[in-house]
């Protein structure tokens, strides 16, 4: 294990410069995983005079640590969420943030004082329907106010706004924004990406569309699924068996098939929870097991918040030990309702 | 699915009302759509749409407005002039394809 910065990889020569010592790194097969990152310096006026001040991101450890002590002394007024740009990683981050800081400010005994926003690019809650549907409907019920097409331009932080490439203006008094997400700079760099950086893969075998022995995994490809660890997770399981077909020259079988699994922390102790893939949009049900749960899917439950919290513990003790986790990694559609 | 003639072709469109066969479309035809949608085609719509065609045969989906900015060399502010008001589905409508994903 070499511990080091990538600088450049060199696709045509199989080899990969790394800033320890200047050392070239040569390769039969390279798999990235270099994610994707937070950039407020796309957007202009966002990460300027008033970059952690009115303007806030939860991305980063910095970002969250300021976010949460500004909290606890704001007096209220508009709080604005915005979506830069797709994709971004963890989609239903800024959901959850929203639904989150609903129940902070009841708990504060100041909910009236405050305004809640969601500024979005897409056309409505959630990319796909019946979860945008659904999602849609628990912003309405909490008073939270919902902007769609809403495609940000620019922020003019002296006058708190937020506008649009076609001049429309949000205004806010704190703005939480989650800003242009893209991959690596050494993607761009060694002229391996798409225009936001990322590397474009088969859907299903992450194999580079370039170069046949190239993969991208996790946030760095360009998958058209969710940018989120579950993502990452149940790719790795099905990639793993199929790379080591394709070192022995046999042809990869099993396919990816884009499933993500996110459970969306609602507030009052309650959570929703999703499971959908490239094909199948988020859809009722019960899950894991068909029929019985203990999760709803798309639902708002109690046992979902629990489900949520149990996951801490799995995480640490089952995922990163890299035991067996009781879910497959390809979604199935037992236990759903459409 | 619903089945429109258009500039004397029978087109068939999806739910969303995008034409569910790319190769359907010609030059007439992206006329009728765009006077559908209350624009007249501009040299500069054009380029657009050529660029959208392309990508799509190489990509196998419709362009997002940053991909056609940075690839078309076009900034956004003038998509937005060119196909007001959510300019990456006019462009695709117009192209003859599919919704663009914006994936999540
Ligand atoms: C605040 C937050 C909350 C989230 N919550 C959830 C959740 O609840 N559920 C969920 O499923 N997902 C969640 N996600 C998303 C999840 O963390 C990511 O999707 C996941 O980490 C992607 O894994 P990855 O290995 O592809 O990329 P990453 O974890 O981003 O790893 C990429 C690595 O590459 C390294 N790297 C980049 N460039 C170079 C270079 N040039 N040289 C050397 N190293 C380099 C980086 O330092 C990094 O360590 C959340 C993300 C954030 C930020």
């Amino acid at each position: 294990m070499i511990l080091s910065e990538i600088e450049l990889i060199e696709p045509e020569e199989n080899r990969v410069k790394i800033a320890k010592d200047d050392r070239y790194l040569y390769y039969d097969y390279l798999i990235i995983a270099t994610g994707t990152h937070p950039r407020p310096d796309e957007t202009p006026g966002l990460s300027e005079s008033e970059w952690r001040q009115s303007i806030h991101d939860f991305y980063t450890f910095e970002g969250a640590t300021a976010l949460a002590k500004k909290l606890r002394t704001w007096e209220g007024g508009k709080l604005v969420v915005n979506i830069m740009e797709l994709p971004f990683k963890c989609p239903v981050a800024p959901l959850e943030f929203i639904f989150l800081a609903d129940w902070y400010f009841h708990e504060k005994q100041m909910r009236d004082k405050v305004e809640l926003k969601l500024v979005t690019p897409l056309p409505g809650a959630f990319t796909k329907p019946r979860a945008a549907s659904l999602l849609g409907s628990t912003l309405e019920d909490k008073n939270i106010n919902l902007v769609t097409e809403f495609y940000t331009e620019r922020v003019e932080p002296e006058k708190n706004l937020l506008i649009s490439y076609d001049e429309e203006e949000v205004e806010y008094d704190l703005l939480v924004t989650v800003p242009v997400n893209m991959g690596a700079d050494v993607i761009e760099r060694s002229g391996l990406g798409d225009e936001l950086n990322h590397v474009p893969v088969d859907k299903h075998t992450f194999q580079s569309t370039d170069h046949d022995n190239i993969f991208a995994l996790g946030d760095a490809a360009n998958l058209p699924t969710s940018k989120a660890g579950s993502v990452a997770h149940f790719a790795v399981e099905v990639f793993v068996d199929n790379f080591l077909r394709y070192i022995e020259g046999l042809p990869m079988l099993e396919k990816f098939d884009g499933h993500a699994n996110c459970f969306i922390e609602s507030g009052f102790g309650k959570g929703i929870l999703i499971d959908f893939n490239y094909d199948v949009e988020p859809l009722p049900g019960k899950y894991p097991l068909p029929g019985f749960g203990p999760f709803s899917l798309l639902q708002e439950s109690e046992m979902n918040h629990w489900g949520k919290v149990m996951f801490r513990w799995m995480y640490w003790n089952i995922l990163l030990k890299g035991k067996e986790m009781p879910i497959t990694a390809q979604m199935t559609m037992a236990g759903k309702w459409s | 699915m619903t089945t429109r003639e258009i500039a004397g072709k029978e087109i068939e469109f999806d739910e969303e009302g995008f034409m569910t066969n790319p190769e359907d479309w010609d030059k007439d035809v992206a006329v009728a759509l765009a006077a559908d949608i209350n624009i007249t085609l501009s040299e500069r719509h054009w380029e657009i749409i050529e660029f959208s065609r392309e990508d799509y045969q190489a990509q196998g989906e419709a362009p997002g407005l940053r991909r056609i900015t940075k690839e078309a060399g076009v900034p956004t502010k003038d998509l937005y002039k060119l196909f007001p008001k959510g300019p990456a589905k006019k462009i695709a409508y117009v192209s003859g394809l599919g919704k663009p994903t914006g994936c999540i």
